[in-house]
C-alpha cells in the first residue's frame, strides 16, 4: 500500500516500502503556471530533508523543490525533463520528480496527511 | 515551493480592473497597481495567441500626458531639453521612442512622444513605475508658455498581433492604412480615441487611448472578436523580451547610458551635432571611443533559463550580468539579455551563464529573437 503526505511548501511524498516518490502538488502547479523547464538531481546523490531536490521553472520564474525526506536518489523522471508541461498535466501522478530510498522513514510520518494539507491550502485563500 | 506574493490592499486600479476580475485574471501588484499577470489560458497560451492572432493588453497604468505650448517648435524644444530625441523634426501625427536622461547620461525613463495634429501639442506615454517622477521632472523643467497636463481619466489598451489590423478595422476602418509609429484621433465604435500604430511586442498593432468611462465597454467589444484574447503582464514580458525590447528598471536605468543600452539610434543625428541634451558629453564620448559595456542578447545552449541577476563569464572572468531572462515561448527555449564587456559583445561570442552555481554554455546573439512584423504602409 502506498501512503501520501504533504509539506507546507506544496511538495507531496508517496511512500511504498522504503521508496519515496516526490512531486509538487496540483495547487503548486496551478500557482506556477506553465512549466517550461525542470532540473533534476543526479541519480546516486544523497540529499537531506529540506535540501533542494529539483528546480521547476515557469515562463516567469524559477522555484526550488525541496525534499521533505532524506535519502539517496534512485530515479528521476526524465519524461518531465523532456516535456515539462507534464508537470501541469498530472502533478500528482506522472508529473513526479524524484524517487529516493529513504534513510529515515520517521521523517515521513511527521508530514501533513491529505486532510491536513487540504485544510492548509484552504487557509491560504 | 515558494509562497506567492501577497497583494497589498492599497493598490490603485485601472478602469478595466473589474473586467480583468470578471475574465478570471490572476491579479498581482505591479508599479502600485493591481494588474492581471495572466488569465485562465496562462502565459504560454497568451504569448502564442498574440504572435498567432491578436492579444489585448491593459496598459492603463502607464502615464499619459499632453504637453502644450504655443507652437510645435516651442513644445518640441522643451522635450529636447530633457531627451536626446529629434522631436522638432517629427511630422504631424508621427511617434518617436525617446529617453529622459539624467546629467550623467543615464536613463531616467524611456517614453513615446507623439506629435498630435494640434499644433504645439505633444502626447507623452511613460512607464507606470516612473510616471510620478517623470512628470514632476518634466514639469519642473518647462519653459514658460509650455504646460504639462496629466491624463488621469483615460485608459490605454494595446491590441497586438498579426490579426490586430484586420480586427481593428471593423471598429475604425481608417486605422488599417495607418503606418507604424503614427497616431490619429479616430472614432472607434463611436468612441473618440487616440490611436497609435505602435506597441511593445514586436508585432503589428495599436495602442488606443480611451476616455476612462468608455474603456470597459469598448474593450469588451474588441474581446468579443474571435481572434482577440486578453493578455496579462506575464506574456507582455515574454513578448517584449523576444522582441529584444528593454524593460525599464531591469534592462535600463539611471546607471545605464543609451550607448551602453544599444539605444544609440534614439539619439538623433542633429542632437549629436548640437550636443545639448542631458549627459551629452558621456554619450558622445562613448559614440566616439566606445562604451565599456553593451547590452546584448544571450542564447543559452541548454534548456535552463538564465534569469535576471545571472552572472556572465568568459573563462574565469566575470564579464557581465543578465538583466532580463526567461523562456521564450515562440523561440521554444530560453532567451536572455544583459550587459557584457564590450570586448565580448559581438554576436557569436561564447560565454558561460552561472545558473545555480553551474556555468552553462551560451553565446551572444543578435536581437530580436523573433522576426518583427510592423506595418510600414503600402
Amino acid at each position: 500500500m502506498s501512503d501520501i503526505r504533504f509539506t507546507d511548501q506544496h511538495e507531496w511524498v508517496r511512500v511504498d516500502g522504503d521508496i519515496a516518490t516526490i512531486g509538487i502538488t496540483d495547487y503548486a502547479q496551478e500557482q506556477l503556471g506553465d512549466v517550461v523547464y525542470v532540473e533534476l538531481p543526479e541519480i546516486g546523490k544523497t540529499i537531506e530533508a529540506g535540501d533542494e531536490a529539483a528546480v521547476v521553472e515557469s515562463v516567469k520564474a524559477a522555484s526550488e523543490v525541496y525534499t521533505p525526506v532524506s535519502g539517496e536518489v534512485i530515479d528521476v523522471n526524465s519524461d518531465i525533463e523532456a516535456t515539462p508541461a507534464g508537470v501541469n498535466e498530472d502533478a500528482m501522478g506522472d508529473g513526479w520528480f524524484v524517487k529516493l530510498r529513504m534513510s529515515d522513514p520517521a521523517e515521513f510520518e511527521k508530514l501533513m496527511d491529505e486532510n491536513a494539507y487540504k485544510e492548509f491550502v484552504e487557509g491560504l485563500h | 515551493m515558494s509562497e506567492p506574493a501577497v497583494a497589498s490592499d492599497k493598490l490603485k486600479t485601472t478602469p478595466l480592473h473589474a473586467l480583468h476580475v470578471e475574465l478570471g485574471a490572476k491579479m498581482v501588484p505591479f508599479a502600485g497597481y493591481d494588474m492581471p499577470v495572466q488569465y485562465p489560458d496562462g502565459v504560454l497560451a497568451e504569448h502564442l495567441h498574440t504572435r498567432g492572432a491578436a492579444g489585448l493588453f491593459d496598459v492603463s497604468h502607464m502615464g499619459q500626458a499632453f504637453l502644450t505650448g504655443p507652437d510645435h517648435e516651442t513644445t518640441a524644444r522643451a522635450v529636447e531639453a530633457l531627451t536626446p530625441g529629434d522631436i522638432r523634426d517629427l511630422a504631424p501625427g508621427a511617434i518617436r521612442y525617446t529617453l529622459l536622461l539624467n546629467d550623467k547620461g543615464g536613463i531616467r525613463d524611456d517614453l513615446m512622444v507623439t506629435r498630435t495634429l494640434t499644433d504645439g501639442v505633444l502626447f507623452l506615454v511613460v512607464n507606470a513605475a516612473c510616471k510620478d517622477a517623470d512628470f514632476a521632472h518634466i514639469a519642473a523643467n518647462l519653459p514658460s508658455g509650455v504646460a504639462l497636463e496629466r491624463l488621469e481619466d483615460r485608459a490605454l489598451i494595446a491590441l497586438q498581433g498579426p490579426k490586430a489590423a484586420e480586427v481593428f478595422a471593423r471598429f475604425a476602418s481608417e486605422a488599417a492604412t495607418q503606418s507604424f509609429m503614427t497616431a490619429r484621433d479616430l472614432s472607434v465604435a463611436g468612441v473618440p480615441c487616440m490611436v497609435s500604430r505602435s506597441g511593445y511586442t514586436g508585432e503589428d498593432g495599436y495602442e488606443i487611448s480611451i476616455p476612462a468611462k468608455d474603456a470597459a465597454a469598448l474593450t469588451k467589444k474588441l474581446l468579443a472578436e474571435p481572434d482577440v484574447k486578453p493578455i496579462g503582464l506575464g506574456a507582455r514580458d515574454s513578448l517584449r523580451l523576444e522582441a529584444g525590447l528593454c524593460l525599464y528598471g531591469h534592462d535600463i536605468d539611471e546607471t545605464t547610458t543609451p550607448i551602453e543600452a544599444a539605444l544609440g539610434w534614439a539619439i538623433g543625428k542633429r542632437r549629436r551635432a548640437e550636443a545639448n541634451f542631458p549627459g551629452a558629453k558621456i554619450n558622445l564620448d562613448q559614440i566616439s571611443n566606445g562604451a565599456p559595456r553593451k547590452r546584448v542578447g544571450l542564447l543559452p545552449e541548454d534548456k535552463a533559463p538564465a534569469r535576471e541577476g545571472t552572472e556572465i563569464f568568459a573563462g574565469s572572468n566575470r564579464i557581465g550580468i543578465v538583466t532580463s531572462g526567461g523562456y521564450g515561448p515562440s523561440v521554444g527555449g530560453p532567451i536572455a539579455m544583459g550587459y557584457v564587456d564590450t570586448a565580448s559583445a559581438k554576436a557569436g561570442t561564447a560565454v558561460e551563464l552561472m545558473v545555480r552555481g553551474k556555468g552553462r554554455a551560451a553565446h551572444v546573439a543578435a536581437m530580436p529573437f523573433v522576426e518583427k512584423h510592423f506595418y510600414r504602409g503600402n
